[in-house]
């Protein structure tokens, strides 16, 4: 670890940092080094401390104790041109073009004249941007201003590159496509820090911090600390009816510490100490053998902070259960949506039956909110009809809207309301009064843990919290049909796992599902999928059937989503 | 020399925005020619063709040619009553504004050198009625003084009565309504539109990224001062020319004078504008700040519309606390009477005074805020 020291690009050495006299500590003590030449990646829940830690790299932010040098300068004395820093959100000006962005950062940096021709020329091919030098930066998509964002930061060699959550909703094909440009900046010998909220990318870098409360649980290799969970790790084929019961079951035993569907199997992880007998248990409630499972960075995470939750779900336990009347419940047909010229969303087709779940995946501006604002009857169709429980949405809108419950993708509570006030006014709204309204709002506190922040203004709650929170709001009239729209987007891995328990157990009771996720873990869940592109739908099936398109047994549905987009540019172009 | 780069890229970049911006350009150049519009044309506070009754008590040849002046006059619009009780319920209703009576000795009064009328107006208008107050007796005097001319023409009179308004002989209300609307529009720039850009940096996080490069906080502070500077003084020069050319507001004072007097002026109202951003890092909060504590006072505090020794004593106090209140005298002067500099001085230093404390309280709120 000494030599690691001397060569670090980046130090920190028990730094600390409190933002208000009763706050809890922001950074407690994190010991953090850079190394150069390899890839360190800052993993953590949200509000662990993640940003804080970065901005105090970068010399924003200047701890309470402890120091920070970066090559070997204390960081407030350090040639800032040294340090390449990406911000959440990028730090581009929207109304400059692409090149004038690259060359307001070139000047600030000092780039020599002389070398800027070809150091613009290199990064715009590098990002795949040389086509769009002239369009405003406001006017990129979220992939190509993250891209750009990161020309930014590299404008000129930096020694170390921070950057804060770059993948942070943004679609696996622009996320790997990120991944592979700064893997090739480690290659020259940049130190890199990168902050994720996706375990699989920790997974791939050379060292990882795991911040928890502003303290570092683990650092290390990824490896060592995915280590922890080998030999804990099974996996069991189900039938597809049977899978989420199965789950739940499982996941109800003490033995079982998380667990998660992966398409037509289910992935479990038992706790630590867990013997032959435990396996010999779960294979009775699986009614199958089961085959042990490459541990995955995500399972130690999980582990390490605690296991995730039981299988049962209160909120399902306690949830009205759904008559089957024979009808699809959520029903797309030959969906399009235009604005002017431009089409958003293009003869849209699927029928979800009672008590599944269906998938909409897609790249960012794909069209999936679109089609999601159209069920939902907030926008009118072009052409096509669809139905929600039966009544048609040209027709019934109001009816139709009474029966679903609706997560919007940015928080949509109202920020200067308490927690209570907010279900008060969402039990309201769908029509509970009295002794029932009072009834569900005590069983939405308790059900999401909300005790402690009832009378918190939502606003300030923290990211997990205000999901929980909007999930409660939608479900409180236990209406048939679920609509949600990146429901997880920047949570972590355990409220992920809290909300799928959830939305199972609901599933089971009857509720039928539609959910957009950019996780692709998330879409092992569905029962089908609709894969859509430039407002086409280009693909349809279940995840295995997905999958199975690749053409590779270990397919996972990341190489599914990007191969099926892939093949459409490839009939595009030939077109 | 990198310094030199870094800030004329800066100022590049602060120049590309404000071009591309449509909003920029809507407050920096539309917003004051509708303001000069609204000032020039729209809002007049001189009283023209006003609705008056005048009641007639005295019959005699002094009294009818007083009458005939009032109706000829081209301020009132008169309607002949016999006694003001008739044109009570009239004013109370608003179908005229005053009631001028010519009182029953008004011949007698007049052949002893009197003649004194009565004005009845309406308090509820108080600008209106003290403007219908002068304007009444300034028909009677005009009266007096023809009537003594007239008179003279066979005597030769030992004194000619004339009167001279002085600066601004029409009284028109727009010669100092359109100077003073100046002040309003680089309040605007330099507060308002300053307060709008930095607390968009912050919001969009550009200003974080910025942070991470080599440029000095004080250095960027400067890149937004010198363009919104830049920008206040070409619009003070468009509602200049409009002023003069549209409006034929005259220009006594120099091109100097007034360049220098809208400069240091300047100086404390950017200071305001970055010290409401640097504290509340929200355009829409910044907006209404900025709004509240430099737009309104410079419309009703200044003495820009309102006179300010008319104001009840706490609100003249509260006056003094308004920039804008410095500028005022001094634009007005600049173009009705001309370069005045022992008038100048003293308010430039107190807006100089002003734009120090600004700077040093924005200096100690960034310094806090980066930590």
């Amino acid at each position: 670890m000494d030599d690691d020291r001397t060569a670090a690009v980046a130090i920190g050495r028990g730094v600390s940092k409190r933002f208000a006299p009763d706050a809890p500590m922001a950074l407690d003590a994190v010991d953090i080094a850079i190394l150069p030449g390899r890839m360190t990646g800052l993993v953590g829940p949200d509000g662990a401390g993640k940003t804080t830690l970065i901005r105090m790299l970068a010399g924003l932010i200047a701890p309470d104790s402890g120091d920070v040098t970066v090559t070997g300068v204390p960081v407030d004395r350090v040639d800032r041109s040294l340090i390449g820093y990406m911000p959440q959100r990028f730090g581009l000006y929207e109304d400059l073009t692409v090149i004038e962005n690259l060359r307001l950062y070139a000047d600030l940096r000092a780039l020599p004249l002389e070398e800027r021709a070809d150091r613009f020329a290199r990064l715009l091919e590098f990002t795949d941007l040389a086509r769009f030098r002239n369009r405003l930066a406001g006017k990129l998509s979220g992939g190509m201003k993250q891209k750009l964002g990161l020309a930014c930061a590299l404008v000129r060699d930096p020694a170390l590159l921070l950057l804060d959550e770059p993948g942070v909703g943004v679609d696996p094909v622009s996320r790997r496509e990120l991944w592979a440009l700064v893997r090739g900046l480690v290659g020259d010998g940049i130190g890199v820090l990168w902050s994720t909220a996706y375990l699989d990318e920790a997974e791939q870098c050379d060292t990882v911090f795991l911040l928890s409360e502003g303290r570092v649980l683990h650092s290390g290799l990824p490896e060592d600390l995915t280590g922890r969970a080998a030999g804990r790790i099974w996996q069991a084929p189900v039938e597809q009816a049977r899978r989420r019961a199965m789950l739940r079951e499982a996941l109800d035993l003490a033995s079982v510490i998380d667990g998660a569907v992966k398409g037509d199997a289910i992935r479990l992880m038992l706790a630590d100490g867990a013997g032959r007998d435990d396996v010999a248990m779960l294979e009775q409630v699986a009614g199958g053998p089961l085959t042990p499972a490459t541990p995955r960075f995500e399972d130690a995470f999980i582990d390490l902070l605690g296991g995730g939750p039981g299988g049962t779900s209160a909120l399902a336990r306690d949830y009205r259960t759904i008559a089957d009347d024979g009808g699809a419940a959520i029903e797309a047909v030959g969906l399009t949506k235009r604005f002017g010229d431009f089409t958003a969303a293009s003869d849209i087709c699927f029928s979800v039956p009672r008590g599944q779940v269906f998938g909409l995946l897609g790249p960012n501006g794909a069209g999936k909110s679109t089609t999601f604002k159209m069920l939902c009857g907030l926008l009118t169709p072009t052409e096509g009809t669809g139905s929600v429980a039966g009544k048609d949405l040209r027709h019934a809108r109001a009816d139709a809207r009474q029966s679903l419950g609706y997560m919007a993708q940015k928080f949509s509570l109202y920020g200067d309301l308490s927690v209570r006030q907010n279900l008060r006014f969402f039990a309201g709204a769908y029509g509970l009064s009295g002794r029932a309204a009072a009834d569900a709002i005590d069983r939405m506190i308790a059900i999401f843990h909300l005790e402690g922040q009832v009378d918190v203004n939502s606003g300030g709650l923290p990211l997990g919290f205000r999901q929980r929170l909007a999930l409660a709001c939608a479900v409180m009239h236990q209406p048939p049909v679920l609509f949600l729209d990146e429901p997880t987007s920047g949570v972590d891995p355990i409220v992920r796992r809290e909300f799928w328990s959830h939305i199972n157990g609901l599933v089971e009771r009857g509720v039928s599902v539609l959910v957009t996720t950019h996780f692709m873990e998330e879409a092992e869940y569905c029962d089908r999928i609709a894969l859509i592109y430039r407002a086409e739908q280009i693909a349809t099936g279940t995840p295995d059937e997905l999958k199975a398109q690749v053409g590779r047994p270990d397919a996972t549905m990341e190489d599914a989503f990007i191969a099926l987009i892939e093949a459409s540019d490839a009939r595009r172009q030939a077109a | 020399m990198m310094r030199g780069r870094r800030f004329a890229a800066m100022l590049m970049k602060e120049a590309r925005q404000i071009l591309r911006d449509p909003s920029t350009f809507i407050i920096a150049f539309l917003l004051p020619v509708m303001l000069l519009f609204l000032m020039g044309f729209g809002v007049n506070l001189d009283a023209s063709r006003t609705h008056i009754g005048l009641s007639i008590q005295d019959d005699g040849a002094a009294a009818r040619s007083l009458a005939t002046s009032f109706q000829n006059s081209r301020y009132f619009d008169v309607r002949m009553v016999g006694t003001a009780s008739r044109m009570t319920d009239a004013l109370i209703a608003g179908h005229i504004r005053a009631i001028i009576v010519i009182p029953q000795d008004f011949g007698r009064q007049v052949a002893k050198g009197g003649g004194d009328i009565q004005i009845i107006t309406d308090g509820s208008l108080p600008n209106t009625a003290s403007f219908i107050a002068a304007y009444a007796e300034g028909v009677r005097a005009h009266w007096a003084a023809a009537r003594a001319a007239d008179g003279g023409a066979a005597m030769t009179p030992p004194i000619a009565v004339s009167s001279r308004f002085w600066f601004n002989p029409e009284l028109a209300s727009r010669n100092f309504l359109v100077p003073g609307s100046i002040a309003v529009v680089m309040t605007m720039i330099g507060c308002l539109l300053t307060a709008l850009v930095i607390a968009r940096e912050w919001e969009r996080g550009t200003l974080e990224a910025l942070m991470a490069t080599p440029i000095g906080m004080g250095e960027f502070l400067l890149t937004k001062v010198i363009p919104y500077f830049a920008l206040g003084l070409m619009s003070m020069a468009l509602c200049t020319i409009l002023a003069v050319t549209l409006f034929h507001v005259p220009f006594r004072g120099s091109i100097f004078g007034l360049v220098a007097i809208s400069s240091v002026y300047l100086i404390p109202a950017l200071g305001q504008g970055l010290l409401i951003s640097a504290v509340f890092k929200n355009q829409f909060v910044a907006s209404q700040v900025a709004l509240l504590t430099s737009f309104m006072p410079t419309m009703l505090l200044s003495g820009f519309v309102f006179e300010i020794s008319s104001m009840p004593r706490i609100i003249q106090g509260l006056t003094y606390i308004v920039p804008a209140r410095y500028l005022i005298p001094q634009l007005q002067t600049v173009f009705i009477a001309g370069d005045d500099w022992r008038l100048f001085l003293p308010n430039m230093a107190v807006l100089l005074g002003f734009g120090l404390l600004f700077f040093l309280l924005c200096v100690r709120a960034t310094r806090r805020r980066i930590a």
